[in-house]
Formats: C-alpha cells, structure tokens, sequence
C-alpha cells in the first residue's frame, strides 16, 4: 500500500511540475490585467506614462508591460502562442506580420474605427491583412536617413547644405559616390578620389556598412533601389511575385555593394550584426557616414566626443529622394485572455491621447500627426534636429516613401536572401544569381 | 592535499577489474524477497522512467511522426508522407549544412581530443597540483553564450582587439568569424578551448584507474616516457578514450549556440551547421515538418556514427587487469 501511495504522490508531484509550467506564463492573466510586451527598452518609461494615463481612465484595469531584446522577444513571443503564454497585446512588426496573420493568431480588429486619415499616409492601411480585417492599430514610424561625423565632413570641405542635396545614380554614383569616395581616407591620409589611394588599407571609410541587408536592405541598399522607381513585389501590398530578378534592382546592388569594391564602404568581413553595425564603426571613427533609421538618432546624438548630424538620402534616378518609411501597430492575440481589455488599450494606445504622452519622451515618432509634433518638439529641445526622418515623409512631391514588403511567407524571403546577398557582397558572386533566389521564394509564395 | 597519483588507483568500473567484486544487496538477498525488491526497484526507477519516457522517449517518437507532416505548431499536422525526406534529398542547404557540421566536428574533435590527452598525460605524469587541475577546467565554467560573445568581440575584424594586436605586430586583420575559410575553423576552435578543459580531466580519471605499479615496471626496464604513453596509457585508456569521443561527436554534431551568437548562420551560410538549420527552418520558418525529418536525419547519422566507434574502438572491453 504504501509503495502505490508513494507511486502516487511521485506521479502528482510530477503532474503539477509539468502542469505549473504551462500555467507560469500566463499567471495575472485575469480580467483586471492586461499583458503588454514591448522591445525597445528606450521606450518602456513612454509606455508606461501612457499606461498610468490609462489605468486612471479606467479604474480596475491595469496594464503590465514586459520589455524584451529584439531576438529574445520573437522566440518567446512564438513559445508564447504555442504554449498559450502569449501576451494580451504586443507590438507587432511588418516584417512578422503576414506570417502571424497566416497562422492566425491575430484577433481582428476592425470595430476599433481605425480610420487611415487619423495617422501618418499608409500607416493605417499595412496592418490589413489579405482577408480583408484589421490585426494592427498604428502605433508609430520610422525613416532613414544618412548619420554623419560632421567634424570629418567639415575636413572634406562638405557642408551640411551639400549633403543635403546630394544625387545618386547607379551607373557612376553620381554626386553621392563622390561625396563618399571624397570622405574615405587610407592609411597614408589620401582621399578615395585622389590618385594613388589605397583601397586594401583604408582608415576611414566614406560609408560604413549595415551588411548585406536580408531581403529588404533597410538601412542598406532600399533607399537606392526604391528612387530608381523599383518596388520589392509586384503590388503594393499582399504581392505574389518578389523583383529580385529586376535588371534595375540588380544593377543597384551591384553598384552599392560595388563600393565596398573600391574601398568606400568596408567590405562585408569587417561587419557583425552583434558587435560591429554601421552606428559602431561611426562611434569608433571608422566611417563618417552611415545610413541609419529613426530609431537610432538617441543612439548616434549619444556618441561622446562626436557631433554626428543627419541628413537627406540622395536623390535618385526618378527625380525624387527615397526612404522606407516603417510603422509599428499593436495587436492582440487571438488567444488572449482578456479581450476587452485588450481592445481597451488597444484603443488607448492608438488615440491621440497616448501617442502624445509617448511623443513627448523623444524616443520615437508615434503614428498620428499631434504625436509625431509632440516627438519632433521634445527632439528639437535636446537639441536635435530631426528634420532628415520627417521630410520625406512630409514631402511627397520631393520624396518617395514605401513600406517593408508586405506578403506571406517573408521569414521564408528572409531565409533565402540573406545567404544570396551575402555571397553577392561578400564573396563576388555576380548579381545575376539573384534570378534564380527570385525564382526559388516566387515558387514559395505561389503554393 | 592533493589526490597524488601515487596512490592506491581509484579505479573506475571498467569491468574485469581485479578481485572479486562485492556483492550487490540482491546477492545478498534470499529468493524470498525478490518480489519485495522489485517493487522498492520499480519506486527508485519510477522518477527516471518517468522523465526518460516524457522528456526522451515521447518527443523522439512524436519528432519521427512529425517528419511525416506538414505542421506549424499552431494548426493541427498534416499527413505529407515523405515528401520532407524527398525535399531534404533535393535541397542543397541541407547538403551544404551537414558538410559545413562534419567539417566542424573534425576541426572540432581532432584538435580537443588531442590536446585533451596531451593535458591529462601533462597532468598524470608531471604534476600533482589540485589548483593546475582547477585551472584546465576554468572555460568550462563559463556558459557557452557568454564565451561565444567574449570571442566575438576579441576576434572582431575592425575593433576586436585581437586583430589590433595582430595589426600593431604588421600582420593583415583576419576576418575570424567574417570569412567563409576562416569561420567554421574558428568556431570549432572557440569550443576547443571551452571544453578541452573538461574533456581533458574525463581523460584524467581514466588514467588514474591505470595501476602505477605499470610504469614502475617499465620503468625498472628502461622505458622512455614516451614509449610508456604508447604502449602503457594509450591501450589502457582506450575504453575511456572511446567512451569520451563518442560523447563529444555527438556533442560536437549537436553544435548551435556558438553559432547562434557568432556569426548566425553566415556569412552566405558558411556556418550553417545542421542544428541551426533545423533552428531556423522550425522556430524561424515555422516548418517543424521538414525540420523534424533533418533532426530524425540527424539521429540516424550519429547514431550511425557511435555503432561504427563503439565497434572500432572496442569500447565495451577493456586490456585492463
């Protein structure tokens, strides 16, 4: 008897372990809570003005954030739906998007009355899915444009106004090309335009490198490929067929990874996605320009000893200067435990009301237009001037802003051409094996 | 105090030891109370039954069936046959992954297991110091993610201060962990000095259990260090050496975190080793089918592996005693 008590009690004992470990996740989950999850750790103290705000609109229910690092923040978050740990609402990016809406586990949100004309143009309409509902409320934006050690620039003899107007063309480079080569300095201290410089022993190149740029080249290669007037699917939204094949697109990529080839950009060895992005080569010195989103400018107006200023992308073939443009939403899970009280915050995080709580911290430009002044107002009062990110967006008639791709299978896209971009700047292979990568992720994305 | 190996061996249970061994309580016990041991057996061994079945037996046999499906984890699997196995054959990642993982585990494994050796001989034969011993093991005890960040900040191509000190002395930065040759040699040499510590002192516990009276003797003969190594430690040790190698290949294939934090994958998959690949195909890709059918690849390759070790090296038998 006492042997099967004790099988007994192991067997218990062993059953609320396994049991307590699917519950420890979800615990506060209750109709009074609402779980929020967050990645940037610079905009916890926003979101939790904004949360305090909406804790006193709405006695009874509280909110708990959870911050966690990019990478960390995917895995747990897709643990999370598997093991039904997921948050009431997260903040959600494009990039993840569609596979999130093909999984569904997205909750529909169309009785939010998220209308497009209370935020910035294109931000409402991305977070549509191909069925027709809404799975995200616009949270923010982000632009790119070019960081630049003005200290190196002024030693070039380039002012500010000339790295504003700047033009590219990927036959000779253009005005940018020159700018770039103009900047890179070698060992002996001969510019990248003056003869006899040395390409194998450059001490400080023109434009640091973000690397190959996956299959959207954000802060690498898109805003070039994007003012030649090409475009990553075939429709603006929801595409089926990728353009890598694109003779445009390709002669883009061989023109910028091309400067790497003549010593202006760093070739693809001296980068690390870990230790060594473009913002650290231009804190170590390294580099005078690199192409960088909004949400680093705290990053780069923090390097000390440094006077790092932002300014336009060039301009390019098509007459206009580019720049994705990029917005965050928020979304609720479909497995969510406290539905209405997601929608509540959901609904409170989209509204003015929040956005110009969040954009009053200076740490990212929320979606609707009061929030994106409020974020300019408190830049300008670090004495930052932001202008290079809100231009393009603002001008439509000199600027050409475009979104992340939008389409199913995009960790499939990712998975395909992070590899291909690599070999191309990396190891000389020529652009036109990005045919057959097109050819490989069109058959993914026509099943 | 230190644990001399001048004293008594330790010896280790290599089987046809000298003199009899005691007898177990089961000996012991009448025929009588078999069936009350029994039970008492079943108590003890339920825990480990228990987690052997839940956390090894059932995912196993659950991966195997998965390889048959297509399955995202959050809509119900769906019978595909063998189409992951098809795709698997026909798709070259796959191939460039396992060439890439085989070519780490014999960087990997040649140069730890020879070092290891070298160090435990080192440690057998010359010193008798329970500090040196601490020493060796030390990488060990640091976690592989934090060991793979530290090399990755020394080893950097354009601030990592190893290539500083090699730029100061005149030598050409080398794209460690940046470049396709270099990388997987890097990787497997990063994991050479966290784990040859402890490998190492597997292999010291081995020859603690070799009688010293055998190197007097040959010694009374004449015998060189070196021909002791071979012809006294190396046939002695060799069932723990087997035993040692077959754990660290197959820790070896296993290979991820190192290249998780390193170099992910990159660059243009020269460091997509198999786990990674299956890593990304599953919890990137959400394609725990086809990721099932490479990890049941995976466990029929080394699997395969251990058969041909464990025969080869006669693992099970010992020239002991």
């Amino acid at each position: 008897m006492r042997i099967r008590t004790l099988v007994a009690a192991t067997g218990a004992l062993a059953l609320s372990l396994v049991s307590g470990c699917a519950q420890g996740g979800a615990a506060g989950s209750s109709p009074n809570t609402v779980t929020y999850w967050l990645w940037d750790a610079n905009q916890l103290p926003a979101y939790q003005a904004c949360a305090k705000g909406f804790e006193r609109e709405n006695p009874g229910l509280k909110v708990r954030i959870t911050q966690l690092g990019w990478s960390d923040y995917w895995t747990k978050l897709t643990a999370g739906f598997i093991a039904g740990t997921q948050p009431d609402v997260f903040t959600d990016h494009i990039q993840n998007f569609g596979q999130f809406a093909d999984l569904k586990v997205l909750e529909p949100l169309d009785d939010l009355g998220i209308k497009d004309s209370d935020y910035q143009p294109g931000l409402a309409a991305n977070w549509i899915g191909q069925d027709g509902h809404r799975y995200g409320a616009p949270k923010d934006w982000d632009t790119v444009a070019l960081f630049y050690n003005s200290k190196m620039a002024k030693d070039a003899g380039l002012t500010a106004e000339r790295l504003n107007s700047l033009s590219w063309n990927p036959e000779d480079g253009g005005t940018f090309e020159k700018a770039v080569a103009h900047l890179t300095v070698d060992a002996k201290g001969r510019r990248g335009d003056e003869p006899g410089f040395d390409r194998n022993n450059v001490k400080v190149y023109g434009l640091a490198t973000n690397g190959g740029g996956f299959g959207d080249g954000q802060t690498q290669w898109s805003n070039f490929a994007a003012s030649a007037g090409w475009n990553y699917l075939d429709k603006p939204r929801w595409g089926t067929k990728y353009q890598y094949d694109s003779k445009t697109f390709q002669s883009v990529v061989d023109w910028y990874f091309g400067l790497a080839r003549k010593g202006y950009m760093p070739p693809l060895s001296d980068y690390n996605i870990q230790s060594n992005q473009a913002n650290t080569q231009v804190a170590a010195g390294k580099a005078a320009i690199a192409l960088d989103g909004a949400w680093m400018i705290s990053t780069y107006a923090g390097f000390k000893g440094l006077d790092i200023k932002s300014a336009l992308t060039p301009v390019g073939p098509i007459g206009k200067r580019a720049t994705m443009m990029n917005g965050l939403a928020d979304s609720i899970t479909k497995a969510s435990k406290n539905k209405a009280g997601a929608r509540k915050w959901v609904s409170y995080l989209a509204s003015d009301k929040c956005q110009t709580v969040v954009g009053r911290y200076g740490v990212v430009f929320p979606a609707t237009p009061a929030g994106t002044r409020a974020a300019v107002a408190a830049y300008e009062k670090k004495g930052i001037d932001v202008s290079s990110f809100t231009e393009p967006v603002a001008d439509k008639k000199h600027a050409r802003t475009f979104s992340y791709p939008i389409a199913s299978y995009s960790a499939d896209m990712t998975a395909l051409m992070t590899p291909a971009m690599e070999d191309i700047y990396g190891n000389g292979k020529p652009v036109s094996s990005l045919d057959r990568t097109n050819e490989q992720i069109n058959l993914i994305l026509s099943q | 105090m230190t644990i001399a190996s001048s004293s008594p061996p330790s010896r280790l249970p290599l089987g046809g030891a000298e003199g009899a061994p005691p007898k177990t309580i089961a000996q012991r016990a009448g025929a009588g109370e078999n069936q009350g041991d029994g039970r008492l057996a079943a108590v003890f061994l339920a825990p480990a039954l228990l987690g052997f079945v839940v956390f090894l037996l059932w995912p196993t046999l659950r991966g195997i069936y998965l390889s048959f499906t297509r399955f995202n984890l959050l809509t119900p699997a769906e019978w595909v046959g063998l189409d992951n196995y098809v795709r698997m054959v026909n798709d070259p990642i796959f191939w460039d992954s396992l060439t890439v993982t085989v070519e780490y585990v014999l960087i990997n494994i040649g140069v730890q297991t020879v070092a290891a050796l070298a160090i435990a001989v080192l440690l057998q034969r010359l010193t008798q110091s329970a500090l040196l011993r601490g020493i060796v093991l030390t990488p060990y005890l640091m976690s592989n993610v934090v060991a793979g960040l530290v090399w990755l900040w020394i080893l950097d191509t354009q601030l990592g201060i190893g290539n500083e000190i090699l730029a100061a002395v005149g030598v050409d930065r080398i794209p460690f962990l940046a470049d396709e040759t270099w990388a997987i040699p890097t990787i497997a040499l990063i994991n050479v000095w966290r784990h040859v510590g402890y490998t190492a002192l597997l292999l010291f516990a081995g020859l603690q259990a070799i009688p010293n009276d055998m190197y007097e003797a040959a010694r009374v003969d004449g015998a060189s260090e070196w021909r002791m190594f071979w012809r006294i430690t190396m046939p002695l040790l060799r069932p723990v050496l087997a035993v040692v190698l077959i754990m660290t290949v197959i820790g070896s294939f296993q290979v991820f975190d190192t290249v998780a934090v390193t170099t992910a994958g990159g660059p243009a998959n020269a460091t997509n080793v198999l786990q990674y690949y299956i890593y990304g195909s599953a919890f990137g890709r959400f394609q725990f089918g086809y990721a099932s059918a490479m990890s049941v690849a995976l466990l029929v390759v080394l699997s395969a592996i251990t058969i041909l070790q464990y025969r080869l090296t006669r693992a099970g038998r010992t020239d002991l005693g």
